[in-house]
């Protein structure tokens, strides 16, 4: 058996020198070490986001321009439905950048989860024939949508500077508790984001009516997150009995929403944001632990990742010969 | 001698119907059928495979062949038993899988070869080579979708026949590609076996697993039937032609096989 080193240079064209392989153990061809696997093999996980990201334009002239002109009308649309015709919702300052911030991670969490569910059936081609990491493909997705929210993040920020600078209010200024907070709730979204898709995308192999049940609830998001309507609707008890609003802040989106809304529509807002209508006084614009919540969210949320990933680990052996 | 593959007691269990829906389970049900019926693709099978050694792989249709594939190539896992492995694996067991049509054969290859466990610099030093095995020349730069079957098949090969690894899996190789690529395609699975790699070759033409192969693995539905020489196994098999009168096509290819075999 050849002991020659595998760093000398071969013949191009040619096979190269073997490896002496005495020293490596036998080990099963499968073998992976879950989600770590996908972060040990960053360069294949780049290509497959950019292959992903690429081929959502092939063959369009306007290219990469569509994930700017979507999210662009979709906020002109609701700043003249919301904005100009039903005129400043319920007392509320900028209401466009209220929903508009969190229409941003509000997507961002419903493509991720929608993608993710299905990225194992979508790749099947790929997993029935090659042995790589399969956490890749739910992971993969999320980092595809990550990278689709930039250009509404991209708007929302143009949206935030415009309003202050035509509007009454102060000039929109960041501050660092606000970007701070939004970059919670980012983070928020990633890891409640990759956990669901861990999940789904396995179940959804086994049991293929998975991904419209998830489609369902999906659906159901944009609405239960203060964006299109302010909190304190949920909050100050009349409509819906208070024992309600605590199961409504338990949810992690409506919380990544606020934390977001905290960081870009806040400061554009000229004195208090909110006011009752009818009254004139001042509502809260948040849940009042706000910081307090994020963090402990994104603690259940890591729990919740680790489950995903013991779950995926136990599916995934099934999922090839299931596809 | 180091041990390159062991494959020990493996059994692998499939279902008939993967996703019964609602409705038949419940028809299964009233009827009192077994709504999950089995069969097992391989039953017991072990075998050891050294460094080096070229083993062909033969067996009818649906005797377990590919199963047996993808549980060395890491794609599947034994339900029982155990496959070990030592080093980096590729083949052709999966020519093109990863290819997406809306990319062009540049972005592919860069692809194909990740999936197959390449860096970027092992790819950029390889990449020259592979494009010129495939030879699909002004096509490099146009979408896969664009190719045409041959073509398409060509790339596939050439990412992985150049894969620096240390098993390398081909299965049937000769279906795909016109002859000139054919004899190409084995001149360079000849180095490949010669360089010392492990190969583990699957094919139905007895010619070509005789030239190819110092050893013969046959499968029997799902059990190893014979383990040896290639003339023992290709006697096994009654592919020499003694037991019946195989049809005239089929002798033709094999013909051909041979011939394409004795070639290079």
């Amino acid at each position: 058996m050849s002991t020659s080193s595998p760093e000398t240079a071969p013949e191009p064209g040619q096979v190269e020198v073997r490896h002496d392989l005495a020293h490596v153990p036998l080990a099963p061809p499968s073998r992976t070490s879950g989600v770590f696997e996908v972060f040990r093999r960053r360069y294949l996980l780049r290509l497959m986001v950019r292959r992903e990201i690429r081929a959502r334009y092939a063959g369009t002239a306007f290219g990469l321009a569509w994930s700017y002109i979507n999210p662009f009308t979709r906020f002109l649309t609701f700043y003249f439905v919301f904005g100009v015709i039903l005129g400043r919702g319920n007392g509320m300052q900028n209401f466009a950048i209220h929903l508009f911030a969190g229409m941003v991670l509000v997507n961002y969490f419903t493509e991720s989860v929608t993608a993710g569910t299905r990225s194992l059936l979508s790749n099947r081609g790929v997993i029935g024939k090659m042995a790589m990491p399969r956490e890749m493909f739910p992971v993969a997705s999320m980092l595809v949508s990550l990278w689709h929210a930039i250009p509404q993040l991209v708007i929302l920020v143009v949206a935030c500077v415009a309003t202050g600078w035509v509007g009454t209010g102060p000039l929109w200024v960041p501050d660092a508790v606000g970007m701070a907070a939004s970059l919670l709730g980012f983070v928020i979204i990633m890891v409640y984001g990759t956990a669901f898709g861990l999940m789904f995308s396995c179940v959804n192999v086994i049991f293929r009516d998975f991904q419209r049940i998830v489609q369902t609830f999906i659906n159901i998001i944009p609405f239960s997150v203060p964006m299109m309507y302010p909190y304190y609707l949920i909050a100050d008890g009349e409509r819906i009995p208070t024992q309600y609003h605590d199961l409504y802040v338990a949810n992690p989106v409506a919380e990544a929403v606020m934390l977001i809304q905290r960081g870009f529509w806040l400061p554009t807002c000229d004195g208090p944001c909110v006011v009752k209508p009818a009254t004139g006084v001042v509502q809260p614009d948040f849940v009042s632990d706000l910081y307090s919540r994020g963090f402990i969210m994104l603690g259940i949320g890591l729990v919740l990742l680790a489950l995903g990933q013991f779950v995926f680990s136990r599916l995934e052996k099934t999922v090839p010969e299931r596809l | 001698m180091t041990t390159s593959i062991v494959v020990d007691n493996v059994s692998k269990t499939f279902r008939y119907q993967a996703h019964p829906t609602l409705k038949k389970m419940l028809q299964g049900k009233l009827r009192r059928q077994q709504t999950s019926e089995t069969f097992k693709a391989l039953d017991g099978v072990s075998f050891e495979v050294q460094q080096g050694e070229s083993i062909g792989l033969m067996g009818l249709n649906g005797s377990g062949k590919s199963t047996l594939l993808k549980l060395v190539s890491g794609v599947m896992r034994p339900d029982e038993g155990e496959v070990l492995t030592r080093g980096r694996i590729s083949g052709l067991i999966a020519t093109g899988a990863g290819f997406h049509n809306e990319l062009t054969g540049r972005d592919n290859i860069y692809m194909n070869a990740a999936m197959l466990g390449m860096t970027k610099d092992e790819t950029d030093a390889k990449f020259d080579d592979i494009a010129a095995f495939a030879d699909v020349g002004r096509f490099l730069d146009t979408p896969v979708g664009n190719y045409s079957s041959g073509m398409f098949a060509r790339l596939g090969f050439s990412v992985a026949v150049h894969v620096d690894c240390d098993i390398f899996i081909a299965d049937e190789v000769l279906a795909v590609g016109d002859r000139p690529f054919k004899r190409k395609c084995l001149k360079r699975m000849k180095e490949i076996r010669e360089s010392g790699i492990t190969m583990f070759y699957v094919s139905h033409s007895a010619g070509s697993v005789k030239r190819m192969c110092d050893r013969a693995i046959v499968l029997e539905k799902g059990r190893l039937g014979f383990d040896g020489d290639v003339e023992g196994a290709i006697k096994f098999l009654h592919y020499d032609g003694d037991d019946d009168e195989p049809d005239s096509e089929e002798s033709s290819e094999d013909e051909r096989d041979d011939a394409l075999a004795n070639d290079i």
